[in-house]
């Protein structure tokens, strides 16, 4: 590897290079990481293979989810500084070794190596990667920032739905032992590696100056989109904002309200039908909980690309609006019909995903590009406290419904009830968010001094390293 | 991304023509290289999704 290899200044793209092809840099991680929601695969081995309790298999992908969010919102900025090739490179290296960490601690069995790798090195991995192609892809598609996060974020669902199936016909082929357990570890290290290595060597940001094909009107030159701004605020500045805030309270009550249902999907299906003439099988509710994946993965694409059309505000009043309708139509209506529930279930978490897709386009409109990679980072802090709520509210207010005597539908109508409530609180957010006030805003020569910076350390590279190559570098 | 737009060629400041832009077979692969396991992904869910029409 080049010295500099990593440096933001050669990432620059040439003239001619289209963007296009940042989808497929930006997909080739976040389909990686987002193995990481199939982790349950591994419990049942791990348990058997290591003597070990559902909670202590539960721990690697715990502390993961955790270091996600952690590592994003603490290295938001080092991946704003210094590029994304070098975050990619970091997010490669963290996630892949925590899996060879992960292979050697199940070998050895050594629990306490299976944690620190996967969960901690990994999870370092899995936020510095989630967060690493955003403000990149923003730059590009100045003009869709709602479709190009959105793809690159549907990745992150799919990620699951690839390693699934992958992981266990890998177990089914090395076996459930211990040995087994650290040959698909090993064997996922090294694949993901080579995986990942595409969105390394293919990411390149827009070279200073670079516009979208004629025709493609950047978005704040769209009309009537009164949050759209054109000034930039710093990832320091943005959290001083209640528009953050507010934002940060829209996100952790759809995430709340989506995981919920997501986290008991299968037996509140069961449940909801059991004393009906149409029961449903345990197969059947496996069926239902790939259904909710697919809507997971969709909506993030869908409904994301839908927001640069209607607006960010719209469409998280969607959201937050249609989606408490959803609730109330399971919470009145649910058990009386199977197509019922199902669409509205769909719905639901079609909905959950959107709004993990459409963040950061909505940063985008409030905060400019500056940062907003950053900023990302930091609001994802709500993402890790809607994973401990979303699951405990349905879990305890099932348990304490089922201790009182109450079973069927009777047992989540409290809980989904709390949901519409959050859902409620969210769009009430979502409605006082305004432009954020100019006195946040990066004064324009300091952000042209730092623009002025960046090309002038392109141009001194792109000369020590010789003729042809510093033109492309520099885009001049 | 439209037809129209394969054409327009992207460049500093909107643009202009250059021959030293990607190869189309590049294109071809690296959206084979997340499409190809995206669709495998996508095939097996929807095995498991036509259970609940199926498996009662």
């Amino acid at each position: 590897m080049a010295p500099g290899f990593l440096d933001r200044s050669r990432t620059v793209a040439p003239p001619g290079w289209s963007r296009w092809l940042i989808p497929p840099a930006a997909l080739s991680v976040h389909l990686s990481i987002g193995q990481a929601y199939a982790w349950s695969v591994f419990k049942p081995p791990l348990e058997s293979s290591l003597g070990l309790s559902g909670t202590a298999s539960a721990l690697p992908f715990q502390l993961g989810i955790v270091m996600l969010g952690l590592s994003a919102a603490f290295g938001g900025t080092l991946v704003e500084r210094n590029g994304p090739r070098w975050a990619m490179t970091v997010s490669l290296l963290c996630f892949c070794s925590g899996f060879l960490l992960a292979a050697l601690g199940a070998a050895v069995e050594q629990y306490w190596l299976v944690v620190f790798g996967y969960g901690f090195v990994g999870g370092v991995g899995l936020g510095i990667g989630y967060i690493s192609p955003v403000s990149t892809l923003i730059k590009w598609f100045p003009d869709r920032p709602g479709m190009a996060t959105g793809i690159a974020i549907m990745g992150f669902g799919g990620g699951a739905l690839i390693a699934s199936p992958w992981s266990a016909q890998m177990l089914e082929s090395f076996g459930s032992d211990n040995g087994g357990v650290a040959a698909a570890f090993l064997v996922h290290g090294l694949v993901y590696t080579v995986f990942m290595a595409l969105g390394v060597l293919l990411v390149r940001v827009p070279a200073e100056g670079w516009k979208p094909p004629a025709g493609k009107k950047p978005q704040e030159q769209q009309a009537q989109k009164p949050l759209v701004t054109t000034a930039d605020v710093s990832a320091r500045n943005a959290v001083r904002t209640p528009q953050f805030w507010c934002l940060w309270v829209v996100l952790c009550m759809n995430v709340t309200a989506g995981i919920g249902i997501l986290e008991k999907a299968a037996p509140m299906i069961g449940d909801f039908f059991a004393d009906t003439s149409t029961p449903v099988s345990a197969s059947a509710a496996a069926g239902f909980v790939a259904l909710l994946s697919l809507a997971n993965m969709g909506g993030r694409f869908l409904w994301s690309t839908t927001s640069d059309v209607i607006g960010r505000k719209n469409m998280y009043r969607c959201y937050l609006g249609v989606g408490a309708l959803m609730y109330l139509g399971i919470v009145l209506l649910g058990d009386s019909s199977k197509p019922l529930f199902i669409v509205c279930a769909l719905v639901i978490i079609s909905f959950y995903g959107g709004g993990f897709a459409t963040v950061p386009a909505y940063l985008k409109d409030l905060f400019g590009t500056y940062e907003v990679g950053a900023i990302h980072g930091r609001l994802l802090t709500a993402w890790s406290t809607a994973g401990v709520l979303g699951p405990l509210i349905v879990n305890w207010v099932a348990d304490s419904q089922e201790a009182a005597g109450r079973s069927g539908p009777g047992l989540y109508a409290l809980a989904l009830s709390i949901m519409i409530g959050l859902l409620a609180v969210g769009f009430v957010a979502n409605e006082l968010i305004r432009p954020v006030d100019p006195k946040y805003h990066v004064p324009a020569p300091a952000a042209t001094a730092a623009q002025t910076a960046q090309t002038a350390e392109a141009m001194e590279r792109a000369g020590q390293d010789g003729g042809a190559e510093s033109k492309e570098e520099t885009g001049r | 991304m439209s037809s129209a737009e394969k054409n327009i060629p992207e460049g500093p400041a909107g643009g202009t023509a250059d021959a030293g832009g990607p190869p189309a077979a590049l294109f071809v692969f690296t959206w084979l290289w997340v499409g190809v396991p995206m669709a495998y992904g996508l095939y097996e869910l929807i095995l498991k999704a036509v259970q609940l029409f199926t498996g009662g």
